[in-house]
């Protein structure tokens, strides 16, 4: 298997940090699209803005780099115009969840056929870490010098809650289930999202004393565990890991077409 | 064949040329005095196979018609200045990536959530500089059903040939105005689809390489050739940059595809201007009321007479430096505190002799208050 196939090389090297997560998430991303043997020309990967979002112009897919926050409003109107495409968007946390909160949860309710990949770094890393909806109390960055008060989001409920049909996390350090779950997201005729927790030691990791990529990655091993583990029993405060839903529930796409047909009919 | 005629609201004309243009993709966000566009749209589309979303703002409705128009659909959305504002950032997105889309601004009385359900002319600039950044657009207008027809297939004809958005300036006076319209037959106005690339699969497409007429070929999203897009600052392949060569070419290019082939945008009508020593310059609904002026004062031998513009963005300068050439004085008519006006100023020779009559109270400009200026003019009091 080579994903090397799936990559611009042209336009090599990325900007990322040494260390950085995303590109744990890219390669794994590419080894689910691999695994499904999916058309490379039915393949769109549409994002907004951050450094997560510059993921889309190194894939050979067609590529859409879009605004900060919108990248679900454009991949609505890629998806619907051409239903046979599959649609893939890679966000930031802030990306995601700030600026794109509103397109977030609408996205979610339509149960539109898009797979959204939430690359939560906790930080806004791009524009020199600022902390981000999904930093939480009590951390350190540009605009927290004396540590956060606002709480976070949680993305798995906010995706629940908004109806999202199906809906996974996991984390950089845990790659394998990257690629198991975007593979599963990648199937699923509906609206999925996977969030993937993903190390910015250059950002997040320095200040807030989690030390250096290794170390965060370890961290992610230490404090996630499997949905209903054990673990998650006798320490409640670890972040679980896994597919929280799956379920098939009527998709946009499928029913706008159903409505052309009553209309044409009537 | 017999010609259809039918007594409807300004917006529903904008509906008819739509579809006529071709669109098959409509998103939207409803907001008085636009709503029937999208209502329509929403009846109509899947009827013929096409697509409706109801977004869940503004912002995304734009987003979302970007999206289609690269997988090679004709897309349009619908608004009103405050929905128009918050597609300031996406407009951008279009002109930076060369995105034919069509937006039908439907003026009402501003600042803010304002006037929603009276007339206004207040956009005239947030059309011109409301995104961010030196670009340029292409901005259309109308004052009656007929043109309004006219000037929607034109709106979808220059976005494709130009490959960038097109503000359809409407205002809610000619918007929710009913009369007659008289659809266009099949074929009787030119309907022009986007130019598409030859380059065959496997071999090197540059999205963003200009012909040496400076159009670029599109590819559709889901075809065989993929590339990026990206509002950055790109090269030839679509990929962000920040060599100056490479940015100094682009936004020539942006500006220089559309400044440049003015004289193919610009659209106009013109009623009586040959020895006119006064002359009236207006558009969409203020030029009604431009036109009754003129046309009763020719009535009592008076030489006044009428530029309608129907092409706002590029300002068809040379075109009223010339009209203008011999008229003794110029008035601007108008439904806000002066914009087109400004740009008058600017292309004739004697800036002195150009006035301005408005309204801004929200109520339709009237015979009377251009005559009240007129008056004003002459020295002759109200």
């Amino acid at each position: 298997m080579a994903i090397d196939q799936y990559l611009r090389k042209r336009f090599f090297p990325h900007i990322w940090c040494a260390g950085c997560g995303h590109g744990i998430v890219l390669n794994n991303m590419l080894r689910a699209v691999d695994q499904l043997q999916v058309n490379q020309n039915e393949m769109v990967m549409v994002s907004g803005i951050g450094c997560s979002s510059r993921i889309s112009g190194y894939v050979d897919f067609h590529s859409l780099h879009t605004l900060h926050g919108r990248a679900l409003a454009f991949a609505t109107g890629v998806k619907m115009s051409q239903p046979n495409l599959t649609v893939i968007c890679p966000m930031g946390d802030g990306d995601a969840l700030a600026i794109g909160g509103n397109h977030f949860i609408h996205a979610c309710r339509r149960n539109i056929d898009l797979t959204a990949i939430v690359m939560n770094n906790r930080i806004y890393g791009m524009t020199g870490g600022q902390f981000s909806p999904l930093s939480g109390t009590g951390i350190s960055a540009t605009t927290s010098p004396q540590k956060t008060i606002d709480r976070e989001f949680d993305i798995i409920s906010l995706s629940l809650a908004s109806g999202a049909t199906f809906v996974a996390r996991t984390t950089a350090y845990h790659h394998k289930e990257i690629t198991t779950y975007i593979k599963e997201a990648l199937q699923h005729p509906g609206f999925s999202v996977v969030e993937i927790l993903s190390q910015c030691p250059t950002h997040f990791g320095r200040r807030n004393q989690q030390g250096d990529a290794t170390e965060m990655l370890q961290l992610y091993r230490q404090n996630t565990t499997s949905i209903g583990s054990e673990a998650k029993q006798k320490q409640p405060e670890l972040i679980e890991r896994g597919i929280f839903r799956q379920e098939i529930a009527p998709e946009y796409c499928a029913e706008y077409a159903e409505l052309i047909n009553r209309a044409q009919q009537s | 064949m017999r010609q259809r005629t039918e007594f409807i609201q300004g917006n529903e004309a904008c509906v008819h040329a739509a579809l006529y243009a071709g669109l098959d993709f409509f998103a939207g966000y409803p907001i008085t005095p636009s709503s029937e566009i999208t209502e329509h749209m929403s009846a109509q589309l899947p009827r013929i196979g096409g697509r409706f979303l109801q977004m869940e703002d503004e912002i995304s409705s734009l987003c979302s018609i970007i999206g289609a128009s690269l997988t090679g659909h004709k897309v349009m959305t619908a608004t009103s200045g405050p929905g128009f504002s918050l597609m300031q950032e996406a407009l951008g997105f279009a002109v930076m990536t060369e995105i034919p889309c069509v937006i039908a601004d439907v003026q009402r009385g501003g600042p803010s959530t304002g006037l929603p359900t009276h007339g206004s002319q207040g956009d005239v600039y947030q059309a011109r500089w409301g995104t961010q950044g030196d670009h340029a657009i292409i901005s259309l207008t109308a004052s009656n059903h007929q043109d309004l027809f006219a000037m929607t297939v034109e709106a979808f004809n220059m976005a494709e040939t130009f490959r960038t958005p097109v503000v359809l300036l409407l205002d809610e006076i000619t918007a929710h105005m009913r009369e007659p319209l008289t659809l266009p037959q099949e074929g009787e106005i030119p309907i022009i689809e986007r130019l598409r690339t030859s380059v065959p699969e496997g071999v090197d497409y540059h999205p963003y390489l200009p012909r040496e007429d400076g159009r670029l070929p599109m590819s559709d999203f889901g075809g065989k050739h993929r590339y990026n897009v990206t509002g950055l600052y790109h090269d030839m392949w679509g990929f962000p940059t920040t060599d100056p060569n490479v940015i100094h070419g682009l936004i020539h290019h942006l500006m220089d595809k559309i400044e440049n082939h003015a004289h193919e945008i610009t659209r106009y009508r013109e009623y009586y201007l040959d020895d006119a020593h006064t002359v009236l310059i207006s558009y969409g609904c203020s030029a009604r009321t431009a036109l009754h002026v003129v046309t009763s004062r020719r009535k009592r031998g008076e030489k006044l007479g009428l530029l309608e513009l129907q092409s706002l963005w590029p300002f068809p300068a040379e075109l009223v430096r010339a009209k203008c050439e011999h008229a003794r004085y110029i008035l601007v008519v108008e439904m806000n505190m002066g914009q087109v006006v400004h740009e008058v100023k600017k292309a004739v020779l004697d800036p002195e002799r150009v006035y301005l009559a408005n309204r801004v109270d929200g109520e339709f400009i009237t015979p009377t208050d251009v005559r009240n200026i007129m008056r004003l003019i002459h020295g002759r009091g109200v």
